[in-house]
């Protein structure tokens, strides 16, 4: 195995929200999407990461074995979008499967054609972000075209791969019943999602974008309430989908 | 499973042919060697019922319950409000020193206080005159001048004897701080009593066998320690007396064995109110009492003669008690310890040394009234987790964290080595083996301090003064460890040396002056003691001698040429984030001090152990010392504890455990304490997901070797609001380090610096 460097924001460990378990995250930098309601957005601007060799992240991610062994958890890439830097993740994930970690990758799913069958199979599980069903809605969100990331859900299904799909709930962005039922729909039809979790947005990001001295959009829109966000799972539900 | 059956077949002694002679009390249990002696830990394990099963089984609160806590928490609003709700200021308590006093005695299936009511905190001048009387006169009460003068014409007290004793030495290193917290001038604490006895055996037992015991010594020369054995012998055997005294004030024979759970639960108690109606020590903790009782609640149960609301209403009646607790306090003394702690603390579940859980289902009662009552910081409910605890236990451990914020945990996997497996925990995170062993207790050094004075050549980076020996102090500009590290021993010499020195005296008066007459006389007649000596401020060293090293920090002098503030340059690697080249600095100073301290000489041949923890002391200590060479500015808080500092640990709670289990408890055998906040969402998206992460979250740092954590899950936001408005959360319960405390009663520095802690999860 050849050490490949990357430029990574920051890692977390225990965290337990993004896959299975209590995992190991990498937090790439670098992403091709503007998100409204972005709550990193210091990983944008790859540059902005500090250069970092995998092998020194795999040697600390095998430190934590037995936690993975007593919670079923292991390695996530998350970002920033870990598909910014393909050669990177191959060898985090790589250096993770010899040591029989689980991997899950955290991504929009807009740079899914830099996943090659090499790479595709070093993923045992996708973390994919729907951010809206409706074109204009998700280009207005993330300043990015939808089309790349359906062709990549479907490409998964395809393969059977595992995939937990989210999608964040913003009232006045994201909430129209059109694009929420238009998402739950796809997902339903694609065969391979195992999981969706709705997650309710949260301003808890925003000092980040005034630090960094870029405008912070969402200032006045609100959290959704509860019964709004239970209301938006409901929707997930009805299709027979598994939600959190 | 297998040896429990097979031990029960050897110990079955019934003669069916004969008529049945047992004693009422000891109907339906195993017999065996504690018929022979005093040995409660032989009678858990032949007489208790594993359990292994889930929550499901558990009962709410009675409406006597309800009511009575009711009444509680409107006493409680008042306390509150005037800071005490009443006190004696002139009768001494002793075991027999008041009339009973009740809640509603129609309502309490488990009755006694402190004094003849509820929360009025009564008067204990044996540990300080001084610190009663300024305890009394901070709440507008003033002392009787018949007892004051009693103390200050006839009757010597345990503080002026440690002052009688003290060298000048010992004295500048207690006004300068960098010794702090020391017991001299109250009770000690840390001393368990075994007050199973009381319930399994009765008092004529306890008193024939302490005057056996007595009675063995006749022969012997009389040597000093054989003289202070004879007669401290004699003042259990009255304090016994006594304790069957005040039980028959209540109404009960204490002379003979509890005959059911509701005796067992009150004799217990009657046990425990003794110790604390006689001795006011920093912690009056109760030893391992769940799954002994449990093996009554169970007979009952069994016979059908209690039903699993009458169970549960017995444990939520004697937890309501152990709420009520209250000593007398100075601002000083709340000021290292806040929120009026009094550490009940008892040890829950854990596993036996033959493989067989002693989880029972009165491990889950005990928690459960942190539901039936809502949380509150004491007693401080701490489970001995053991990997290899049933997966229900676990998880309504997590549960209950997870909701109330109210439960320690420690490691039995790792303790059960040492102290097999009917310890209990004294304080925060002191194991000692029930009616077996007691400690010194010893607070704690400041080895921030010391690095300040080997930098200075021993003077006092905020007075001044020369405290320390006189040596050449670094006049460089730039810090260089290879000139640091020789002098900074050479400091921690002198520390461990006049460290050791207050601890002695300290105890040597105690024994003297405000000795444990009925706590000693549930134990054993000989014990291990050991000197529990403590370390604050490691995390601070640690990554000041990492930025020493791997920074450049540059010293700033004042006027006199005294270093008093430092300038870093540069990064470098902090404690909690799972990198070896610092961690191994802080491991290393934990070894090398407890070095130091074994080669002192201790009173009465004590066992020197060492515990990492401030509990909230770490405010204090950070305000007598001066700026750090990690960047910590004067005055600054430490982290409490074993702790990162506030914000240091980077990585994630498991890098920041990885780094606490790397602290060697062979030497920290008083306990590392680490505290841990989390915030709910994440330790999952929902209460199932919390549960099962928190679960492998313990499971895993107990994996590592670490040694305790408390557990925190809640939002910083909660804490921010409940300062605003203290009167929404009058049960809101954090733990901080090594007990829990009601938020609202932390001054206002320690809930900020509670607020400044790192929160896992909030990016």
């Amino acid at each position: 195995m050849q050490d490949v460097e990357g430029y990574v924001h920051s890692v977390e460990t225990g965290g337990s929200v993004d896959g299975p378990g209590l995992r190991y995250i990498v937090f790439v930098s670098g992403c091709p999407l503007r998100c409204l309601y972005c709550h990193n957005p210091d990983t944008m601007k790859m540059k902005r990461g500090k250069k970092t060799s995998a092998f020194e992240i795999l040697k600390d991610v095998a430190s934590y074995r037995t936690y993975f062994n007593t919670g079923g958890g292991g390695l996530t890439v998350s970002g920033g979008e870990p598909l910014a830097q393909p050669e990177f993740l191959k060898t985090l994930l790589l250096g993770a499967k010899k040591m029989g970690v689980h991997t899950a990758v955290d991504t929009s799913g807009y740079l899914g054609t830099k996943v090659d069958d090499e790479l595709m199979d070093l993923i045992d599980l996708f973390l994919l972000d729907i951010k809206s069903w409706v074109p204009s809605t998700y280009k207005h969100v993330t300043g990015v075209e939808l089309e790349p990331t359906l062709a990549f859900a479907k490409r998964l299904a395809e393969l059977k791969k595992e995939v937990w799909v989210r999608f964040v709930l913003v009232p006045g962005l994201t909430d129209a019943t059109e694009n929420v039922e238009g998402v739950a729909k796809f997902v339903a039809s694609l065969g391979n999602v195992t999981r969706v979790d709705v997650l309710p947005f949260h301003k808890m990001g925003e000092n980040k974008w005034q630090d960094l001295g870029m405008k912070y959009q969402l200032s006045t829109t609100e959290s959704p309430t509860p019964e709004a966000t239970e209301a938006a799972r409901d929707m997930f539900r009805k299709y027979g989908l598994n939600v959190h | 499973m297998g040896l429990h059956q097979d031990i029960n077949k050897v110990q079955d002694s019934s003669l069916p042919f004969l008529e049945d002679d047992t004693p009422a009390a000891y109907k339906g249990f195993v017999k065996g060697d504690w018929n022979k002696e005093v040995d409660v830990r032989n009678f858990i394990q032949l007489n208790y019922t594993p359990y292994e099963g889930g929550k499901d089984f558990l009962a709410g609160p009675t409406e006597a319950t309800t009511k009575l806590w009711d009444h509680v928490l409107e006493l409680m609003k008042e306390e509150n409000k005037k800071g005490v709700l009443d006190a004696d200021t002139e009768v001494v308590s002793t075991i027999t020193s008041h009339a009973p006093g009740y809640l509603n005695k129609e309502l309490e299936k488990i009755v006694g206080v402190q004094t003849d009511a509820p929360l009025k905190r009564s008067l204990m001048p044996y540990g300080g005159l001084k610190m009663a009387v300024a305890a009394l006169e901070s709440n507008g009460y003033e002392i009787s001048k018949e007892t004051a003068e009693i103390f200050k014409k006839h009757r010597k007290t345990h503080n002026d004897g440690v002052f009688d004793v003290y060298t000048p030495d010992i004295r500048a290193a207690r006004s300068a701080g960098i010794v702090t917290g020391l017991p001299d001038a109250y009770g000690r604490g840390r001393i368990i009593g075994d007050y199973r006895r009381v319930a399994l055996y009765g008092i004529t037992r306890l008193l024939e066998d302490k005057k056996a015991q007595k009675a063995s010594l006749d022969g012997n020369v009389l040597t000093n320690d054989v003289m202070r054995l004879r007669e401290e012998l004699s003042e259990q055997i009255r304090a016994l007396s006594e304790l069957q005294e005040m039980g028959q004030s209540y109404g009960f024979d204490l002379s003979r064995p509890a005959e059911n759970a509701q005796e067992a639960v009150q004799w217990l108690y009657l046990g425990y109110l003794a110790a604390i109606k006689e001795q006011n020590g920093a912690a009056m903790s109760l030893g391992r009492t769940s799954t002994f009782l449990d093996i009554y609640i169970q007979r009952d149960l069994d016979a059908g003669v209690l039903t699993e609301e009458q169970a549960q209403e017995l444990m939520d009646h004697f937890v309501m008690k152990l709420r009520l607790v209250r000593f007398m306090r100075t601002p000083e003394y709340n000021e290292l310890f806040s929120g009026d702690p009094v550490w009940v603390t008892e040890a829950i579940g854990g596993m036996g040394i033959d493989g067989r859980t002693l989880v029972t289902k009165n491990s889950f009662r005990v928690l459960h009234t942190l539901i039936n009552l809502g949380p509150a910081p004491e007693p401080n409910l701490t489970v001995l987790w053991s990997e290899h605890m049933p997966k229900g236990f676990k998880d309504f451990c997590s549960q209950i964290s997870i909701e109330t914020s109210s439960v320690q945990y420690e490691n039995d996997d790792l303790m059960r080595s040492y102290w097999g497996d009917d310890y209990g925990i004294a304080c925060c995170v002191s194991a000692m083996e029930i009616g077996k062993q007691m400690q010194f207790f010893g607070a704690r050094a400041n080895l921030a301090k010391a690095l300040l004075y080997a930098i200075n050549g021993g003077v006092d980076e905020k007075s001044g003064k020369q405290i320390g020996p006189r040596m050449k102090p670094i006049t460089s500009d730039v810090l260089d460890w290879n000139e640091l590290e020789p002098l900074y021993d050479q400091m921690m010499d002198w520390l461990a040396k006049v460290y050791v020195d207050a601890l002695n005296c300290i105890h040597y008066s105690h024994d003297k002056y405000n000795y444990e007459r009925i706590e000693m006389a549930l134990h054993d007649r000989d014990i291990l003691r050991t000197m529990a000596c403590g370390i604050a401020g490691l995390s601070v060293v640690a990554d000041s001698i990492s930025a020493i090293k791997n920074a450049k920090v540059k010293v700033i002098r004042n006027e006199a040429g005294l270093a008093v503030d430092y300038e870093v340059e540069g990064d470098f690697p902090t404690f909690g984030n799972n990198d070896d080249s610092v961690d191994s600095i802080a491991e290393n100073l934990v070894k090398k001090f407890m070095g130091k301290i074994r080669n002192q000489t201790f009173y009465r041949d004590a066992m020197p152990t060492q515990s990492i923890l401030t509990i909230t002391s770490n405010v204090v200590y950070g305000k007598k010392t001066g700026s750090t060479p990690d960047g910590r500015k004067a005055g600054e808080p430490f982290a409490p504890g074993a702790n990162p500092m506030h914000g240091r640990d980077k990585k994630g709670a498991v890098a920041s455990m990885k780094s606490l289990c790397k602290l060697p408890y062979e030497d920290s055998q008083d306990g590392i304490s680490y505290t841990f906040s989390i915030i709910p969402n994440a330790l999952g998206n929902d209460e199932a997901e919390r549960i099962e992460n928190l679960s492998n979250l313990l499971d895993g740092y107990m994996h590592d070797m670490g040694h305790h954590i408390n557990v925190n899950v809640f939002n910083r936001e909660t804490l921010e609001d409940a300062m605003e408005h203290p009167e929404l959360y009058p049960q809101l319960t954090v733990r901080v380090s090594g007990y829990a405390v009601n938020f609202i009663k932390l001054t206002r520095e320690q809930q900020l610096d509670v607020i400044n802690r790192t929160f896992h999860g909030q990016r």
